[in-house]
């Protein structure tokens, strides 16, 4: 099953490649990873989304949790939360799909940012299913270049992931 | 004091000598040579200068796990760094505690490919329990204590603090921290208490209960209270490889080594009891086998363990304890004296009527009439002749299995072998480590001829120190696990298991000063061993045993295979 895993952890070199060795160390699969300091600049905060059954993500959690560097880690996916990912693509719009580039963009929300006589780029944020949503709509050859961030998320009300 | 200003140099020195170390092992070299210039100028520790780094951090590896202390090592930059790494994941397999300290070059050479420049924090990150890079000299007496602080605490583990050259020239004020606190680092002490309760009820309600304990017995000093313990509750009792010691071998409630190559009373049990209490042990391929087969006999599982990822990894647990297996027995053990269940007598009874038939076919036998001498039979003597009070460490392979089967170790910290890692060349610096630590102790090497000569360079360093260790090799002229598994499961066809050519173990023992002795006959057996820990007391005693090379290990579980599917001839 699909999880998403965040972890707050201290902001110092290195801690990046902790995270991601145990993975690859372990053979854990990480289908993205995002991760920046906070508003405390001493913690960075990290997303994970990893895929695997409940043994694997107890493990998972119970490794990171291992870490000298991580502070605290919550499996999001337990209880209410929301996600969020921002991907930029560009599109080709010449000619006739230009317009309906415009439209699409419009539909989903999204914004253009970057224009050129023959391209779009699109601003999207959503869910990944949203912007996989997106991919899926336009068509396959009109997309030039794409690059997503991974997802972002946080528990909802008073589900609060804080030292 | 605290106003003076030292280098980085004599800050390492200092932080060793307020961390209360006596014995550091290492090797020196350009990125560490203020560091030993400051060790030159001191007196509150002991340096041994090793042969190869690698054996530095194996003679601390053993320091530490035959006094519960933290062993140091130093090594230099480079390559002196990468031949530590051997050393430092056959420590963090085994949950040693361990301080490394790594010069590294310059800060600013830092990532310009520099002379002898490694990437040590990267290289030793999987290996390790964690690892440091001293960026400012400022920082660098709070990293040492915290090195020493993770390494002691929790599970215990190795810890890298690599230091580059120009920190340790730089100065700054010294103050060494009385203690530090993490707060990303917290590790639990106290079991839940509502867990230990459920956990002494349900091994109270056992109609076939069996307790298996490992590593974390000895290295979570718990040896007192399991022994009371079961002594107490007059259950079953066997241990891992890296267990041996934390409950009397010789003791009639022990069912000897489990496992790959454990008897068949304790594999059987382990198999057939319906509660089974693990304490410090993980259930790793080598104990448990197949996780499957184990499965397929129902029983309750309770498992105290300080580190939680050690639970429910292998084998799903039905009443899981974190905390230190010290403190989780004796609370256990509280309850059981204050009597909050009763044992069902009978159906113990009934269950040890079992074990006894499984123990009577005495899985251990061997040829004890054979003109060639027998393995078994060389440790059988060793055992007898140093009253089983030596501390015995070993290489890995055969020889390993045969000392671990035939010296029942009665006490915690004196059997001392790389369980997790399986290091050959562990075992000669570790009795170097143990030695140093126990200077009036006998200290015996059992080694094969191939595993010895992986680290035989120290034996210089044990001329140098006067170690008067007794290096039992159990020469049988193959490479013998890897021979054992040629012979059951690749067709006799014996790839690469034979050196044609070996020294003479007896020359080359005399050319680094020893005495070497060669034992060819079954009746010579014990007058060497007598010879070696008597009239050769004070020496490094190199016996080169000639042992019959068709012997193999018994029982064997193959691998993949499960508990109760073991080969017993």
């Amino acid at each position: 099953m699909r999880h998403i895993i965040s972890l707050l952890m201290e902001n110092e070199a290195g801690a990046l490649s902790r995270v991601a060795g145990l993975f690859s160390a372990r053979g854990y699969n990480i289908e993205s990873l995002t991760v920046a300091p906070t508003e405390d600049a001493t913690l960075s905060r990290m997303t994970i989304v990893t895929r695997g059954s409940d043994d694997v993500i107890e493990q998972i959690t119970k490794q990171l949790n291992k870490l000298i560097d991580v502070v605290k880690v919550q499996d999001l996916s337990d209880g209410s939360h929301i996600e969020r990912e921002l991907m930029l693509v560009k599109v080709r719009a010449s000619g006739e799909i230009r317009e309906e580039m415009k439209r699409m963009a419009d539909i989903f929300r999204g914004r253009i940012i970057d224009v050129s006589d023959k391209t779009y780029t699109i601003e999207l944020t959503g869910p990944g299913s949203k912007l996989d949503a997106f991919l899926g709509a336009v068509d396959a050859t009109a997309i030039v270049e794409t690059v997503r961030t991974g997802a972002s998320g946080i528990g909802r009300g008073d589900r609060i992931m804080k030292i | 004091m605290a106003d003076m200003e030292l280098t980085g140099a004599e800050i390492v020195v200092r932080c060793l000598r307020d961390e209360g170390i006596k014995h550091v092992f290492g090797y020196p070299g350009g990125a560490v040579l203020n560091i030993y210039d400051e060790i030159y100028k001191q007196t509150a520790f002991e340096h041994i200068l090793v042969r190869h780094e690698q054996a530095a951090v194996h003679a601390a590896d053993a320091y530490a796990r035959s006094t519960g202390l933290v062993g140091v090592a130093i090594v230099t930059s480079g390559p002196g760094a990468t031949n530590a790494v051997t050393g430092i994941a056959t420590a963090y397999m085994d949950s040693i505690p361990m301080v490394v300290i790594s010069g590294q070059v310059p800060t600013a050479a830092i990532g310009q490919d520099a002379f002898q420049e490694v990437d040590t924090v990267g290289i030793t990150r999987p290996c390790v329990k964690h690892n440091f890079l001293v960026k400012d000299v400022r920082d660098l007496a709070t990293t040492i204590k915290k090195a020493f602080y993770i390494a002691a605490t929790g599970r215990p583990g190795p810890v890298v603090v690599d230091v580059p050259k120009d920190i340790t020239q730089h100065t700054c004020a010294y103050e060494y921290p009385a203690f530090v606190s993490m707060r990303s680092y917290n590790p639990t002490s106290k079991g839940h208490a509502g867990q230990i309760k459920k956990a002494v009820q349900m091994l109270l309600e056992a109609k076939r209960p069996m307790i298996y304990t490992g590593g974390g017995v000895v290295l979570g000093n718990a040896a007192t209270q399991v022994t009371e313990m079961v002594r107490l509750l007059g259950f079953p009792i066997t241990s891992t490889l890296m267990g041996l010691g934390g409950y009397p071998a010789p003791d009639v409630l022990f069912l000897g080594m489990l496992g790959m190559h454990g008897t068949i009373e304790a594999n059987m049990a382990m198999q057939h009891c319906d509660v089974l209490l693990a304490v410090g042990a993980r259930f790793d391929d080598r104990v448990i086998g197949n996780p499957k087969h184990f499965a397929k006999e129902a029983r309750r599982i309770i498992h105290i363990d300080v580190d939680p990822s050690s639970i429910s990894k292998r084998v799903r647990v039905d009443v899981p304890i974190v905390g230190e297996v010290a403190q989780v027995v004796e609370e256990m053990l509280k309850q059981i004296q204050a009597g909050i269940g009763q044992i069902d007598q009978t159906a113990l009874k009934a269950w040890w009527t079992q074990i006894e038939l499984w123990r009577v076919q005495d899985c251990m036998k061997y040829d004890r009439s054979s003109s060639r001498i027998k393995p078994q039979y060389v440790i059988e003597k060793l055992y007898e002749v140093t009253g089983g009070q030596a501390y015995v460490t070993s290489d890995v392979g055969q020889h390993q299995m045969w000392a671990a089967q035939y010296y029942p170790f009665d006490q915690p910290r004196r059997w001392i072998n790389s369980g997790g890692l399986g290091t050959m060349g562990f075992g000669l610096p570790a009795a170097m480590g143990v030695q140093m630590a126990h200077p009036g102790a006998q200290v015996a090497c059992v080694t094969g001829e191939g595993s010895i000569q992986m680290n035989i360079q120290e034996l210089s360093t044990c001329k140098e120190w006067k170690l008067p260790i007794k290096v039992i090799l159990l020469n049988n002229g193959v490479l013998g696990m890897v021979r054992q598994w040629q012979q059951f499961f690749y067709e006799e066809r014996y790839a690469e298991s034979h050196m044609t050519s070996l020294p003479d173990f007896v020359k080359l023992a005399e050319a680094y000063g020893h005495v070497g002795l060669l034992v060819e006959k079954p009746e010579d057996v014990e007058t060497a061993l007598r010879d070696a820990f008597g009239k050769y007391k004070d020496r490094l005693v190199f016996i080169n045993f000639l042992t019959d090379p068709g012997e193999n290990v018994f029982p064997m579980i193959p691998a993949g295979k499960g508990l109760s599917e073991m080969i017993l001839v």
